[in-house]
């Protein structure tokens, strides 16, 4: 039904002020000579507040999603103000004094705050090794089987775990890996001196990698075996006729279908390099300690809800939050630049 | 004809060391196998085989010995040294210990009342959004739209919300779990991109025939994309009944904690759960205090995803991907 197109549309909204109070006669007016798509059929230009009557139904519809986002993500957002301020919840955001950059100057030379930056980049660093690829092995192995009841029976089962909270998961690990989980205890029957997998810290990052992939990485696999699917048979038949064999067909076919995928999802964790498993790495942090389980946000969960350094924890979480926006813009940038699609198209 | 077949009996054919009988080929190959793919390595099938048996494994062993601890007794949970893996005696104490009131039964009734009325509200908040900016042209879409993809790239971070809640009175009540979360934009465009897909010929005959937007989302776009719609229901509820961190932020008193978090303090953590004897300190600094009961609880936070899973489960690769896509 939409007569204006969608560059019309957006010159409706700017054009708006004009259009004032003359309502719906406007509608039927010829179109003004500036009007745009001139050539062919000249396109009617619709006034803003007859389109806005219009589209009512679909504004109200739209409405209760943007004011639950309107108080609950953009005045938060506002929020951050605090970062620069002297905060103290005693007297408000409204006449707490401003200090300036102060916060961010305690943030960037605060060595617990380097500590958890460092411990972030490590987690991520060590995911990407240990865990980014076992979501495409996975696929690949699953994607060989071909009895369509077995598969969907396979993928039912490694999809289950990521819809555990990670308090079950974490508990399932320290039950089995724990000092006081099945595997010790056995140990120790057998005469052994037992362990503690959940409060070694030399182990840690090894435990959570764990943990990720066997909540996650079955999961992981739905979107590239949705890749898999839409490869054409043909091109591995035609492989087959110039002497291709599974590996190669594995290289020049399967792999290549799943590229974008890979690459969509490599932007998406690097643009994420910031955020590692926070409600894992919470419920872990008191068992192994600070040194290797302080990630950016259990930083500024307790400098802040914690030690209720308000601002401070503010200044750090905005930080991260503005460093996280520009990782993820830059991998997207690249992908553009290396010729993918990246997460989003250039409108 | 004769003379072929008397120079081949004249020169046998030498016979392939590793020929195989029809038969054993078949089964070798199986009834799905495209023509043009050669025969499966027997070796191959076997490592192939044994690879997804342990990964199937490795993800229903933990289910099976927390239920079968969960059902156990106290004295199996000692014999075994932790998690029950060979079965004793079969008992359900554990379960009528923590259903007979006290703090779990609570929990788990608060936990289901949050993960109702939010799942409710996020899917019906969301797919109105999703309708609502879903048909092109309309007025201010993509102003709107941009609205929600900003949240996307960036949240405003956990101080400032925590401030919000706490300004707005939301402290130690049920909303403050529901609310900040209740619309998640990427479960927007999930369900924008579908109702999008739905072909336009037929809702714009509906309006010809003078259904309004409501009437159209309501009989036409919202019965054509269930699947759809069923799988962000399962995202928001499984994300309501799974949180556990909104609530350590906001709910203090802990008579109103949800399961997770009653999970995280009584089992995880191991303090003594108050009142009904159910957390009888036990021996070795209470490592294995109420094992089978503590599993219980376990059992319980996993229950209704076991339940609605499978009856969501064959739509997922639809939803997913579509908003993976398309987002």
């Amino acid at each position: 039904m939409s007569v204006a197109s969608s560059t019309a549309s957006t010159e409706d909204t700017t054009g708006a002020p004009d259009a004032g109070g003359t309502a719906a006669g406007m509608a039927s007016t010829p179109p003004p000579p500036s009007a745009p798509g001139a050539g062919g059929v000249p396109r009617r230009k619709i006034p803003w507040t007859t389109r806005m009557r219009r589209d009512r139904s679909l504004l109200i519809m739209v409405a209760p999603a943007v004011l639950l986002l309107a108080v609950f993500a953009y005045v938060p957002m506002a929020g951050n103000v605090v970062a620069w301020q002297d905060y103290s919840p005693y007297v408000g955001i409204r006449n707490s004094p401003f200090i300036g950059w102060a916060n961010f100057e305690r943030v960037f030379t605060n060595p617990l705050f380097l500590d958890a930056v460092a411990n972030t980049l490590v987690i991520t660093a060590f995911q990407l090794v240990f865990f980014f690829p076992v979501p495409i092995v996975l696929a690949l192995l699953l994607n060989s089987v071909l009895t369509p009841g077995l598969r969907t029976t396979i993928q039912s089962i490694v999809y289950l775990p990521h819809f555990f909270s990670w308090v079950i998961v974490v508990t399932i690990f320290q039950q089995i890996f724990g000092g006081a989980g099945v595997l010790a205890s056995r140990m120790r029957d057998a005469g052994y001196t037992g362990f503690d997998l959940m409060t070694n810290p030399d182990t840690f990052l090894l435990l959570i990698t764990a943990q990720s992939v066997w909540k996650d990485a079955g999961w992981g696999i739905i979107i590239f075996l949705a890749a898999l699917a839409t490869v054409d048979p043909q091109l591995y038949e035609a492989s087959v006729v110039d002497g291709a064999g599974r590996w190669r067909r594995m290289w020049h076919v399967t792999l290549p279908a799943m590229r974008p995928v890979i690459i969509l999802l490599l932007i998406l964790r690097l643009g994420d390099s910031l955020t590692v498993g926070f409600e894992q790495l919470i419920l872990q942090r008191g068992a192994v300690g600070v040194d290797v389980a302080e990630v950016l946000d259990t930083f500024v969960y307790y400098q802040g809800v914690v030690n209720g350094d308000w601002a401070f924890a503010a200044a750090a979480g905005l930080v991260k939050g503005l460093v996280s926006l520009a990782l993820v813009l830059g991998a997207n940038k690249l992908a553009h630049l290396v010729g993918e699609a990246g997460v989003y198209q250039r409108a | 004809m004769r003379i072929e077949s008397e120079t081949v009996a004249e020169k046998p054919v030498r016979k392939l060391p590793h020929r195989r009988s029809d038969r054993y080929r078949a089964l070798l190959r199986g009834k799905n196998r495209p023509v043009w793919e050669e025969d499966p390595n027997p070796l191959g099938l076997v490592v192939k085989g044994v690879a997804l048996l342990l990964i199937v494994l490795t993800v229903l062993f933990p289910l099976y010995t927390v239920v079968l601890t969960s059902l156990s007794t106290q004295a199996d949970v000692v014999r075994s040294g932790g998690l029950v893996i060979v079965p004793g005696g079969l008992s359900l104490s554990a379960y009528t210990q923590i259903l007979s009131g006290g703090i779990v039964t609570r929990a788990t009734i608060v936990s289901i009342g949050i993960t109702v009325v939010g799942t409710v509200l996020s899917t019906t908040v969301s797919v109105l959004a999703a309708y609502g900016l879903s048909r092109p042209g309309s007025f201010a879409h993509r102003p709107l739209l941009f609205l929600f993809l900003i949240t996307m790239f960036f949240g405003a971070g956990m101080i400032p919300t925590y401030l919000l809640v706490s300004n707005l009175g939301l402290i130690d009540s049920y909303w403050s779990l529901i609310l900040p979360g209740a619309v998640s934009a990427f479960n927007v465009l999930i369900l924008r991109a579908f109702f999008m897909g739905v072909d336009r010929s037929i809702t714009d005959a509906a309006r010809i025939d003078g259904a309004g937007d409501w009437r159209i989302l309501g009989q036409i776009v919202l019965p054509m994309s269930k699947a759809v719609v069923a799988v962000v229901a399962l995202f928001y509820g499984v994300g309501y009944w799974n949180a556990f961190f909104n609530a350590m932020l906001y709910i203090n008193d802990n008579a109103k904690w949800p399961l997770q978090l009653v999970l995280r303090s009584y089992v995880l953590q191991g303090v003594t759960l108050p009142g009904s004897g159910v957390g009888q300190v036990d021996i070795d600094d209470g490592a294995v205090t109420g094992l089978p009961v503590k599993m219980a609880v376990m059992v319980l936070a996993i229950i209704p995803i076991l339940v609605v899973y499978p009856m969501v489960q064959r739509h997922f690769t639809k939803g997913v991907i579509f908003g993976a896509i398309k987002g």
